[in-house]
């Protein structure tokens, strides 16, 4: 954001959009407004992978455990102390916490937190190594967690999940929270910190060189990237209702992996394209898991699991042949956007000449 | 005159090989000292143990910034040098390839930041004070060196010999006492060379640097340097000025009898 | 893991003193077997790591298929157990193959984290596809009664497949040794895993190599794939991952890209797993977090791994 116009533009647009949010809440459907909750859900959780991933160049995949930590954070103190003898049926809930309850925003918070917490704890001895070893821990501590989750009854009512968590299907909420998350990594990404981010994924050795300590600018990406996903994790797990530790399977990663290469590893208008994008898509790809018929023919491919076979094949095809993904490490810009709609036709041929 | 950087008895060990030996380096203030040898003789690994890339197997390293003690940084990181005022180039350069040249300066100023991450995300108005500081003298910078017309552009995509001329300004950014300059001319033609020579005496003028540089260009390092230290497989075999190295008997037998370039 | 309060310690050390001898002696050869496992699939690992310098997340999902081969050429298509076992063999190495030129070659020289991705894609695509194509439900590995009887030595009862993996493992591993240090491929692949541009410079068939590398790799794979099914006999598309990333840890805590070093990190993984269960059935429910937490250790002190040499980028 150069200047005051770019800035006011940007607010504007975003007001606009807050708008569109308030007509979706209005005038929409619960399906559409909750298909509308997921993108903005993913797009949190996207952006907050692409600090890492895309801008630090560190590579984790522990998305869905920060996620898990957030969303039983929201699930544990959200639900109403009545009502958590129902939920904790099995093994009454830890008197510790049995009787804390928390407004929403305030236990997502707490949920950030911990999650950025959990990822100092792991990133102290992972992150001086070499990096792709962060990619296992960070996989495998995602795992840890579920496997916490699940043995800790008395504090996350273990595999029996946590429900009756006090619904929340407000897209007016949970865009706020999105408009944020993206105004933070925008602003963080636009400062020196932000430079410091892409020197350590361009050259670790020269970056280190120019006084940019890795360790300490490695972790900062990590845990705020944490934070997110733990916030994005909360605000999930009011949108389902319920949580349980299947929800948070590692291969809810690789969601994110795709969409952050789909918009393009290190673009922030690119996640969020790319959230949209993934998120109505796996919707729309329902239809292949259901039994088609054409012609009274039955189309033999069409049954559960064909889905996620084309998840699968897309995110090989979008790394192998389209690497780059929709928007590179570009980004959108007002001044791009004027020159577009200025004149369509001559944006795109002098953009084919560079 | 102050020594700058001093080592004392220096030797890194790979396994079983010895890259560097023993060596004594003392670096005296706002001199450009070269250090000249065959390849292989340890030039690089002498850079990479003073700047923090390698910890010496053993001996230290020591060096004072112009009034201040003299400080112990051997094994510290390179981060920690970096922000005491020891800069360096590579040999093989090492930019920010797909940064712009601006980005790539910029970067260089950060660690002079007092700002936390937050402030700067929020950009509280004493970071974006320190932001304007960091954009006046970067756009300085690169005006003084004729890249500002260029700051928009990658990295990557300089000629080979701004690309030089990049990395050297980005190190200059970080503002350092001491500039180590991994062969600088490497792959430079005469009139580059010439060019080069002209624009190291000027910033070590203008900013009031100590140089210390890694050389095969015998012409650039005999007409700039102060000193010279000779090192072959990893041993100092001589140091002088440059009319002493040019007449000493077993620098010649070691490296210049055998260079066609000298 | 061992931070205890004092009354369950006492429990702890009443544990070892009331376990019978023959008790640890089961509890040690169901760990050695189970480690034996671990390095089988450990060195397929290693291998490419030390070659390619990337983690082959599809690895774990070519130990899964080698079952379901396993499983369609037994228990469908009734070929005796020994034939399908050299069937599966071929296949896994013949699989491993595809992958790499599909999957890895294509982005040899780009970015690490892109192949990284790609790796992750091709393993979460046979995941996929062994759901789609076999249904989400576990199938039964096909009994093999000469692996899967019981024996009895003393008091201790043992399943014949726990006195077979360890015999196969070190066989393989004598075998792999053998290529390794003293054939020409073998030399080969030193070659390139030591420094993969000078091996190139010299003359050294890269692709060939790396192909090679797969093939055992694979093949490894598969064996250890075959004897897993017998020992733990449900088949689902996900069967891989778990044993897929302790087996990552237990060559990163062996020392990456050494072979020794998977095998030992495999045993102590697999020994350590086991006794603690047997220790602390307390904890038994934290038994798949074992690894992770004997990675962070080691890496935090001997971030090169047991066995592993330190390595310095050169600048």
């Amino acid at each position: 954001m150069k200047n005051k116009r770019d800035i006011l533009l940007t607010v504007a647009g975003l007001v606009v959009l807050f708008g569109a949010a308030c007509y979706a809440q209005f005038e929409m459907g619960s399906y559409v407004r909750r298909i509308i909750n997921l993108c903005l859900i993913y797009a949190i959780i996207g952006l907050s992978m692409n600090l890492t991933n895309g801008f630090a160049g560190q590579f984790s995949l522990g998305q869905a455990g920060f996620m898990a930590v957030g969303a039983y954070v929201v699930g544990i103190f959200t639900v109403p102390v009545e009502l958590r003898p129902n939920v904790f049926y099995a093994e009454p809930m830890n008197p510790l916490i049995a009787d804390i309850q928390m407004p929403l925003w305030l236990a997502q918070l707490v949920g950030g937190l911990l999650s950025a917490l959990i990822a100092f704890l792991i990133g102290w001895p992972v992150l001086r190594l070499r990096g792709d070893y962060l990619a296992i821990a960070t996989l495998g501590f995602s795992e840890i967690i579920r496997i916490v989750i699940t043995n800790a009854q008395s504090w996350t009512n273990g595999a029996l999940g946590i429900k009756d968590i006090p619904a929340l299907n407000d897209v007016r909420y949970i865009f706020i929270a999105t408009a944020i998350t993206f105004l933070f990594v925008t602003c963080l990404i636009n400062s020196s910190y932000g430079r410091a981010f892409k020197a350590i994924r361009e050259d670790e050795i020269a970056a280190e060189a120019m006084g940019v300590g890795l360790f300490k600018h490695k972790c900062m990406a990590f845990m705020i990237s944490a934070f997110f996903a733990g916030i994005g994790g909360g605000l999930y797990a009011t949108l389902l209702g319920t949580v349980d530790p299947k929800n948070f399977l590692f291969t809810l990663t690789y969601n994110f992996l795709l969409i952050i290469v789909l918009g393009g590893m290190g673009s922030i208008t690119g996640s969020m394209l790319g959230s949209i994008i993934v998120t109505a898509g796996l919707e729309y790809l329902r239809v292949f898991d259901e039994p088609l018929e054409l012609f009274g023919m039955a189309i033999p491919l069409f049954r559960p699991g064909f889905r996620m076979v084309i998840f699968s094949v897309l995110l090989m095809a979008c790394v192998l042949f389209w690497r780059k993904g929709i928007m590179g490490t570009n980004e959108f810009t007002w001044e791009k956007f004027m020159a577009f709609c200025k004149n369509p036709v001559k944006y795109f041929t002098q953009k084919g000449a560079n | 005159m102050s020594t700058v950087l001093k080592t004392e008895s220096i030797t890194m060990r790979f396994g079983g090989v010895t890259a560097v030996n023993e060596l004594k380096l003392n670096i005296e203030e706002h001199k450009i000292v070269a250090l000249i040898g065959p390849n292989g003789a340890g030039k690089t690994t002498a850079f990479n143990m003073i700047t923090g890339v390698y910890t010496p197997t053993e001996g230290k390293v020591k060096y004072t910034a112009p009034g201040k003690d003299e400080v112990d940084i051997t094994g510290k990181r390179p981060s920690d040098i970096a922000k005491m005022g020891i800069a360096r180039t590579f040999q093989n350069i090492r930019l920010f390839k797909d940064l712009s040249v601006y980005e790539n300066v910029m970067i260089a100023k950060h660690l002079h930041l007092k700002s936390d991450v937050f402030s700067a995300t929020l950009h509280l108005p004493w970071y974006n004070a320190e932001q304007r500081e960091m954009e006046k003298d970067v756009e300085e910078l690169l005006r003084k060196v004729d890249l500002w017309e260029l700051r928009n552009e990658k990295a990557s995509s300089l000629p080979y010999g701004q690309q030089r001329r990049l990395e050297i300004v980005r190190a200059l950014a970080t503002g350092p006492k001491l500039l180590l300059l991994d062969e600088p001319a490497a792959g430079m033609n005469p009139k580059e060379t010439a060019e080069l020579t002209e624009f190291i005496r000027q910033i070590r003028d203008e900013y009031n640097l100590t140089i210390f540089m890694i050389e095969h260009h015998m012409d650039l390092v005999m007409e700039i340097s102060d000193w010279i230290y000779v090192l072959d497989f990893g041993m100092e075999i001589a140091q002088g000025t440059p009319a002493d190295i040019q007449n000493n008997t077993r620098v010649i037998e070691a490296y210049l009898g055998v260079d066609e370039d000298a | 893991m061992l931070i205890v309060y004092g009354g369950e310690e006492m429990e702890f050390f009443q544990a070892i003193l009331n376990m019978s001898a023959s008790s640890l002696a089961q509890h040690f050869v169901n760990g050695f077997s189970l480690g034996s496992l671990y390095a089988l699939i450990a060195i397929g690992y290693t291998m490419v790591y030390g070659i390619l310098l990337m983690i082959n997340f599809a690895h774990a999902d070519i130990v899964m298929m080698a079952c379901y081969f396993a499983f369609f050429g037994i228990t469908v298509f009734h070929i005796p157990w020994y034939l399908t076992f050299v069937g599966v063999i071929i296949a896994t190495a013949i699989l491993g193959v595809v992958i790499e030129r599909t999957a890895y070659r294509p982005l040899r020289e780009a970015p690490k984290n892109s192949v990284l991705i790609s790796a992750i894609g091709a393993s979460f695509l046979l995941e996929n596809l062994a759901n789609y194509l076999f249904s989400g439900r576990p199938l039964s590995f096909p009994d093999i009664p000469l692996l899967s009887q019981n024996i009895a030595i003393g008091e201790v009862q043992i399943q014949a497949i726990c006195l077979v993996i360890p015999v196969m493992t070190f066989l393989s591993l004598a075998v792999l040794l053998h290529i390794v240090n003293h054939t020409k491929t073998g030399m080969a692949m030193r070659a390139v895993s030591k420094d993969y541009e000078i091996a190139r410079v010299m003359g050294v068939n890269i692709d060939r190599v790396i192909s090679t590398t797969f093939i055992i790799g694979s093949a490894l794979a598969a064996i250890g794939a075959f004897m897993w099914g017998v020992r733990y006999p449900g088949i689902t598309p996900y069967l891989g991952v778990m044993p897929g990333l302790k087996c990552f840890i237990a060559a990163v805590i062996g020392g990456i890209g050494n072979i020794k070093g998977a095998v030992l990190g495999g045993f102590i993984l697999g020994l350590g797993e086991i006794f603690i269960v047997a220790f602390f059935p307390q904890l038994s429910g934290y038994r798949d977090a074992f690894a992770f937490i004997v990675l962070i250790i080691i890496l935090f002190y001997k971030p090169t791994g047991l066995l592993g040499v330190k390595t310095t980028e050169k600048v």
